[in-house]
């Protein structure tokens, strides 16, 4: 069966108020179309878990501008003034996460781990409420896994499995989402025969991968 | 020259050849400018790079490469590329070497607070919080007061990025080191006087008697 479908039909299968992981940093391996599409779609109540917003107007903030997410969960809106203005309005709840522990929150999330322990944020105010744990004289955080209903991920090649290579700083967050979530929605900048991508390459296996989109037409 | 230029080629004196460097988006980007020359250090890219370098004018814009402010780059032969786990992972695991970050306060018990101002301001702590906890080296290069107000205080009032204490403060008046006993005072800038750097700075600063002046390479 194949995975290839429509950007509008892999979007319209997003219910409002899903959680959606979406890869990117400030824009850069970001689904571009995929967003645009949820958009179009006028999506709502989303709850999105990314590195950040972007900038207004392109990537993940073309979201926030359209007003589809309830809640955030970021390690940086520090460049899209329009997020810290709807978290300050209470229009958008944001929980900001250190980006290392963001990071390995996710990959906990999809590789079966109860959780992470990081000296990152103790005694600072990203400890309130947490459980900490003492090992050998050092305080960690217990910090929990993330998962999510949707991971929009973005790569430099796929193949028609599903098989994913990436590229550079493109890469960042994909890799590690496309574990942690439970339908998987791949765009890629280009897409070969599967056999086309050596196994060495491939970086995100294709059986994780629900739906690729096709090319543009 | 400017207070960020004067900054950024004093935080460029302490890198080592062979060091590896994690420079904040910011005043701290301006840090390769500045690197004296002889000087080899590999600078990692939180989004994904070890081996960044700036884009030369003439190069063209590549859209999967860009430092961590989103801004065009480029790299060095032999640079690697890798996700944010293992990004991360050379970030907490020991791996590096310096981190230069901004910073909004540093006290007297040489804490930092750059990520947020509650009710005005919340970009958020990116990074900021893993590379003071897990750098082996941690530089604040800021600016020494804003608007007037000093930014070296007593106990900061501001989300702290960690407890960790910082190795050195690099500002436009002085080179600040923070040690066991409190701030102490290393160097003041070209035409600064101590008493310039003491009025503008709330924290007590211990003054030994060999305070040098900043030295300037560019």
């Amino acid at each position: 069966m194949s995975k290839l479908c429509s950007c509008a039909c892999a979007v319209e299968s997003i219910t409002d108020g899903s959680s959606v992981m979406i890869g990117g940093f400030m824009g850069g391996g970001s689904p571009h179309r995929l967003i645009d599409e949820l958009v179009r779609q006028g999506k709502k109540d989303l709850t999105i878990i990314a590195n950040d917003t972007a900038r207004p107007g392109f990537g993940i903030g073309k979201l926030v501008d359209a007003g589809a997410l309830k809640r955030l969960i970021a390690s940086h809106i520090g460049l899209n003034p329009e997020t810290q203005k709807r978290m300050i309005a209470e229009e958008i709840e944001v929980e900001l996460v250190p980006q290392g522990t963001l990071a390995e929150r996710i990959r906990a999330g999809g590789t079966g781990l109860g959780g992470v322990l990081t000296a990152t944020g103790v005694g600072t105010v990203v400890a309130d409420g947490k459980p900490t744990l003492e090992l050998d004289g050092e305080t960690y955080l217990v910090e929990t896994p993330l998962k999510a209903d949707f991971a929009l991920i973005h790569a430099l090649r796929a193949d028609l499995f599903g098989n994913l290579q990436y590229q550079l700083t493109a890469r960042n967050f994909n890799p590690s989402m496309a574990l942690a979530a439970t339908t998987v929605v791949a765009e890629a900048a280009e897409i070969v025969p599967v056999g086309m991508i050596p196994p060495d390459h491939v970086e995100t296996v294709g059986v994780i991968v629900d739906h690729l989109i096709s090319r543009e037409a | 020259m400017d207070s960020k230029a004067l900054i950024a080629q004093r935080v460029a004196q302490e890198l080592v050849s062979g060091d590896l460097v994690n420079l904040g988006i910011g005043l701290p980007t301006l840090v390769t400018t500045y690197l004296p020359e002889g000087i080899r250090v590999f600078f990692q890219s939180e989004n994904g790079l070890i081996g960044m370098q700036a884009l030369s004018e003439k190069a063209a814009a590549f859209e999967d490469l860009t430092d961590a402010g989103g801004t065009p780059a480029s790299f060095i032969p032999g640079a690697a590329a890798f996700d944010s786990v293992a990004s991360f992972g050379f970030i907490r695991g020991g791996h590096l070497d310096v981190t230069v970050l901004g910073g909004l306060q540093v006290d007297e018990g040489g804490q930092l607070a750059n990520w947020m101002v509650p009710g005005k301001m919340v970009p958020g702590m990116g990074g900021a919080m893993d590379l003071v906890t897990g750098a082996k080296k941690v530089i604040v290069a800021m600016t020494h007061t804003a608007k007037g107000a000093p930014k070296i205080i007593k106990k900061c009032n501001l989300p702290l990025t960690s407890v960790r204490r910082v190795d050195l403060i690099v500002t436009d008046l002085a080179v600040i080191e923070p040690t066991d006993d409190g701030l102490v005072l290393r160097e003041v800038a070209p035409e600064m006087s101590i008493d310039d750097v003491t009025a503008a700075t709330e924290a007590k600063l211990l003054i030994p008697d060999d305070v040098k002046q900043m030295p300037v390479w560019i």
